[in-house]
């Protein structure tokens, strides 16, 4: 288990719990299950009130946990039938964005989304979830694809930001995200987008630009990152805490602002804690969200699309 | 300060005499003007307000070090005469230059509901908006208008940059809409120059929603078969970029703007190397597939008249100096009289300026 800053004292009650299980295994004279279970108690207590409070900086710490359930995980979860399509047809396939058909509860989807990758190997061959214009372009592809064979899209979204590289800017980063956003907003099928992790600005817009859009409960939406925010406004990137609560990047707010449709709910200590349960909330929230726009054709997909964004925002906080 | 002389007291003197007389000169023309008055004394306000500190009179050339008389520059459309470097230029100069006579009438922006987020960082941004409101003498970072170029109607958007960096808020967003919501109801063309350091981050989220919002809007005109012109100019970065101001049916630039999504410094931060000649400059990306044209400022009018007008089906621009419109006549004389005040006693400045720079 990888223990972020502020689990340092639950990482210590657990790791004595453990300690003291295994001095019960290697002498069976030892009787310390009674003691470890008070530890097991202390260390549940602690989660409850670490992860009942949890500031938005800290929230930004749990949405980019490296354990944290990646795009890869759901689509071997709670999809079937997952038919990766490779490519932009002009340039390359961009690792950084996963896509294809798929099917969700037996009804054929295309699913879109970005992956940071598991392991080193995995999140260099990812770059980290920071896509491409390729990664846009292929997006855009399945988009299309999508609309014309009337399956429904379904985007997962989980990237720090598109990739800021020389080869990107001069591949026209900017127009890639541009159009997948168009696009986004002009397909005549539903698009149901779910922020698994870390919506970093652009890049995530790209992709997120729904009838319908749900996060995790301790994932995060923003124009910038904490970090990057703080050295700007503050001068000082090591205050990215206010940064973070300034900014109101938290599902919470976003949902208060009316940028975001649905929260879903994270288990005790985040998703990763456990991961068959974040599963199931999504795929039954992804079903949901797939069951609100039920019987809506082209027309009224895409007019509601247009709408709700031209709305959004109207009202600030008091929404 | 140790150039602050009295010669400067005098030059702050000259230039408030040239902003008292012709206001004098307006008021003699007695009641029938009190209107035109009411409507033209900001503008003169503004051309005279920009001439009041010495340092204004003349600007050097951030490209070339060139001193620049203000007015020659201005003349010029802020593009220096020696070298050609285009230096900024705020909405309302560039409207006062694109319009014929001048002449344009701003289209109502709904203004949002102000500080979203109630975000706080070492200011509050209440107080940062009324710092840029005043410094500008605008009320956002965008303005809005109708009127004709070259008699051909338009619609046109300008980002201003020197408000917050251009960047782009509710506000913005709730202008582009308004533009293409305009061009749709009367059957006009929207053109719109983009500049912006990126997006409004006291704005949070909010300010991330004008890129569908305003996609929102670029797809609306193109519902209405009209033509989005976009004129990038320096600098157009962030999520500016990756929404508006790439959108358009046909994408020109000034020379030389700063054209990206992330900026050099984060990219040179990212890869560790050096970064070619003229990286993300609008030449670059022209050679890169990015862009119709570079154009520059001095000649975008013409050029934005000849493409709208083919892709309006509409007969081919009249060359030469076309008669100003009707209505221009009622008010041009007295701002032009007001001007040629003001430049009268610019010439005997000059050496005493040139001595201050010393
Ligand atoms: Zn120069």
């Amino acid at each position: 288990m990888n223990y972020l800053d502020f689990e340092k004292p639950l990482a210590e009650l657990e790791g004595k719990a453990e300690e003291l299980r295994a001095i019960a295994r290697a002498n069976e004279e030892a009787h310390v299950e009674d003691e470890a279970a008070a530890l097991d108690q202390k260390a549940a207590d602690l989660l409850v009130e670490l992860y009942g409070s949890l500031t938005p900086w800290r929230k930004c710490q749990v949405a980019r946990h490296p354990e944290r359930p990646h795009c890869s995980d759901y689509l071997s979860n709670i999809f079937t039938d997952y038919t990766p399509l490779a490519g932009d047809r002009g340039f390359a396939d961009d690792h950084a964005v996963m896509g294809g058909l798929a099917r969700f509860k037996d009804r054929p989807v295309v699913v879109i989304g970005q992956d940071k990758g598991n392991d080193t190997a995995t999140r260099i061959e990812r770059n980290f979830g920071m896509a491409r214009p390729e990664g846009y372009r292929k997006a855009i592809r399945l988009m299309e694809m999508a609309s014309k064979f009337n399956l429904p899209v379904v985007t997962l979204v989980d990237t720090p930001g598109a990739y800021p590289g020389k080869g990107a800017e001069e591949r026209g980063q900017s127009e890639a995200i541009a159009r997948s956003t168009e696009m986004c907003l002009q397909i005549g099928v539903p698009l149901v987008s779910v922020i698994i992790g870390e919506g970093g600005s652009g890049g995530a817009v790209a992709f997120a630009t729904g009838n319908k859009l749900a996060m995790l409960e301790h994932s995060v939406y923003s124009v910038i990152s904490p970090e990057g925010c703080a050295s700007i406004l503050w001068k000082d990137s090591d205050k990215m805490r206010e940064a973070a609560e300034a900014l109101r990047l938290t599902a919470q707010d976003l949902q208060k602002l009316g940028v975001v449709d649905r929260i879903v709910d994270e288990p005790l200590g985040g998703a990763h804690r456990d991961r068959a349960a974040t599963m199931d909330s999504v795929s039954n929230t992804i079903a949901a969200m797939l069951d609100d726009l039920q019987g809506m054709d082209a027309a009224a997909l895409i007019k509601a699309r247009r709408e709700k964004f031209l709305a959004m925002g109207s009202k600030g906080l008091a929404a | 300060m140790a150039c602050c002389t009295p010669r400067i007291a005098a030059l702050i003197a000259i230039g408030a005499k040239g902003l008292y007389l012709p206001l004098k000169e307006l008021r003699r023309k007695g009641t029938a003007m009190n209107w035109i008055s009411n409507y033209v004394r900001p503008r003169i306000n503004s051309i005279f307000s920009r001439r009041e500190t010495p340092e204004n009179l003349w600007s050097k050339c951030d490209e070339c070090g060139t001193m620049l008389f203000h007015r020659e520059l201005s003349g010029n459309l802020n593009v220096c005469t020696s070298c050609g470097h285009h230096m900024a230029i705020t909405a309302r100069d560039r409207f006062e230059a694109l319009f014929d006579g001048g002449i344009f009438t701003e289209v109502d922006v709904p203004q949002p509901v102000a500080d979203p987020l109630q975000f706080k960082d070492q200011k509050k941004y209440p107080d940062r908006m009324k710092a840029a409101q005043k410094d500008t003498g605008e009320k956002e970072a965008m303005l809005v208008a109708e009127g004709e170029i070259g008699r051909t109607p338009i619609i046109a958007a300008c980002q201003d940059f020197s408000f917050m960096a251009g960047s782009m808020g509710m506000y913005v967003g709730n202008a582009i809409i308004a533009a293409a919501q305009r061009a749709v109801d009367t059957g006009k063309p929207l053109v719109l120059f983009s500049a912006a350091g990126g997006a409004r981050m006291q704005e949070g989220i909010l300010s991330l929603m004008q890129m569908p919002r305003t996609t929102v809007a670029v797809q609306m005109l193109k519902e209405a078969g009209l033509p989005y012109i976009v004129v990038l100019t320096h600098p157009t970065t962030g999520g500016v970029t990756a929404s508006y101001a790439m959108l358009g049916d046909v994408q020109i630039a000034e020379p030389n703007a700063l054209i990206c999504f992330a900026g050099p410094r984060v990219i040179a931060q990212t890869i560790g190397e050096k970064l070619p000649e003229g990286f993300q400059r609008a030449e670059y990306l022209l050679e890169h597939g990015m862009l119709d044209r570079v154009t520059k400022r001095t000649e975008m009018k013409a050029e934005l008249v000849q493409i709208i007008r083919m892709l309006m089906h509409m007969p081919p621009p009249v060359m030469g100096d076309l008669p100003k419109p009707d209505s221009a006549e009622l008010i041009e004389p007295d701002v032009e009289a007001a001007d040629t005040d003001a430049s009268d006693g610019e010439p005997a400045d000059t050496s005493k300026a040139e001595d201050v720079k010393e």
